[in-house]
């Protein structure tokens, strides 16, 4: 086995242009999949915090409606 | 429910056990996931050897294969996910297989742009109309269906019950990707990994394919929990538990 040399292995025996992207696509992709939810949960937990304030006021003024 | 079911199952599928189960279990698979993935990468980039006829460019195939079985695999959980829902109306059930979807999508786009990428230099074409592509991008418009009619309803849990109907529907397509290379003459190659008999591929390059697959299962579960997480917040989001998470992390 030849020893590794890092201009070897980014050249991709000519074929860099097609491993490279393809990679990269894996990774933007799956990163992207696995973040969204997070920012989708703490909108999710702000709008209730929101309705849970503005109920908590409505109840304030008018402790006789629930 | 049927009572051949264990407790524990009926206790996990409550949504509030689910959410702390799915919040602990998350981050370990994860770990795996990465750990697996790199081990897998390191393999598959250095320690294989070029192939005879493609040179380096066949180490397309140490994402585009895994890839491809998940988006088979997902779907099949999907479809399954999804028959229960309807059958005995697990909400959990229901979620699962929702958001299975775009985890699916994401790993069968994958599959179609790695794929083309490894058919330019291969065949000298991005893409052709044959019997595996076609209906592997079938497969995509299946879990955008499935996206769309899900989200296209004022009421989530009736968006839910359309679009378990269109996946388990859409299951038929699943063998007919597994089998197009077999059944119809394509420009694809055929399998070369096989679970019965000897697989056709070098052990140097057979161990980082598998690793790679086991390592992609764990990220599918570790993005699967969090996407129920979240699914799971906003469909309980009148319920006590999620009033206190949300009281929770408003402090912080």
């Amino acid at each position: 086995m030849t020893p590794f040399s890092w201009d070897h292995f980014i050249a991709m025996g000519g074929y860099a242009a097609y491993v490279w992207p393809s990679f990269a696509l894996f990774f933007i992709v799956l990163i992207a999949d696995y973040l969204s939810p997070g920012f989708r949960r703490r909108r999710q937990l702000r709008e209730l915090r929101g309705r849970m304030a503005r109920q908590a006021a409505r109840q304030q003024r008018n402790p006789s409606v629930p | 429910m049927a009572n051949w079911i264990p407790l524990w199952v009926h206790k996990l599928s409550s949504p509030p056990n689910f959410y702390r189960f799915a919040g602990v279990l998350r981050p370990w698979a994860l770990a795996l996931a990465l750990m697996l993935g790199v081990v897998a990468l390191y393999g598959g980039l250095v320690l294989a050897p070029a192939d005879y006829q493609q040179g380096d460019a066949y180490r397309i195939i140490f994402i585009h294969v895994p890839s491809a079985w998940m988006s088979l695999f997902i779907y099949g959980v999907m479809a399954v996910a999804a028959f229960i829902s309807l059958v005995w109306r697990i909400k959990l059930a229901e979620v699962v297989a929702m958001e299975s979807a775009p985890i699916g999508a994401a790993f069968t786009f994958i599959t179609l742009v790695t794929g083309s990428l490894w058919g330019k230099p291969m065949w000298g074409t991005w893409w052709t109309w044959d019997a595996r592509l076609t209906s592997e991008l079938v497969l995509l418009f299946l879990y955008l269906g499935v996206i769309g009619l899900y989200h296209s309803f004022e009421d989530r849990r009736q968006g839910a019950r359309a679009a378990a109907f269109l996946a388990i529907i859409g299951i038929i397509n699943v063998p007919i990707v597994h089998f197009s290379v077999n059944w119809w003459n394509t420009l694809h190659q055929g399998s070369t990994v096989r679970i019965l008999g000897p697989s056709k591929m070098s052990s140097d390059m057979l161990w980082p394919l598998l690793t790679m697959m086991v390592a992609t299962k764990f990220y599918y579960i570790a993005s699967l929990f969090g996407r129920v997480r979240t699914d799971l917040l906003s469909l309980e989001s009148g319920k006590d538990w999620v009033r206190q998470i949300a009281e929770k992390e408003g402090a912080r």
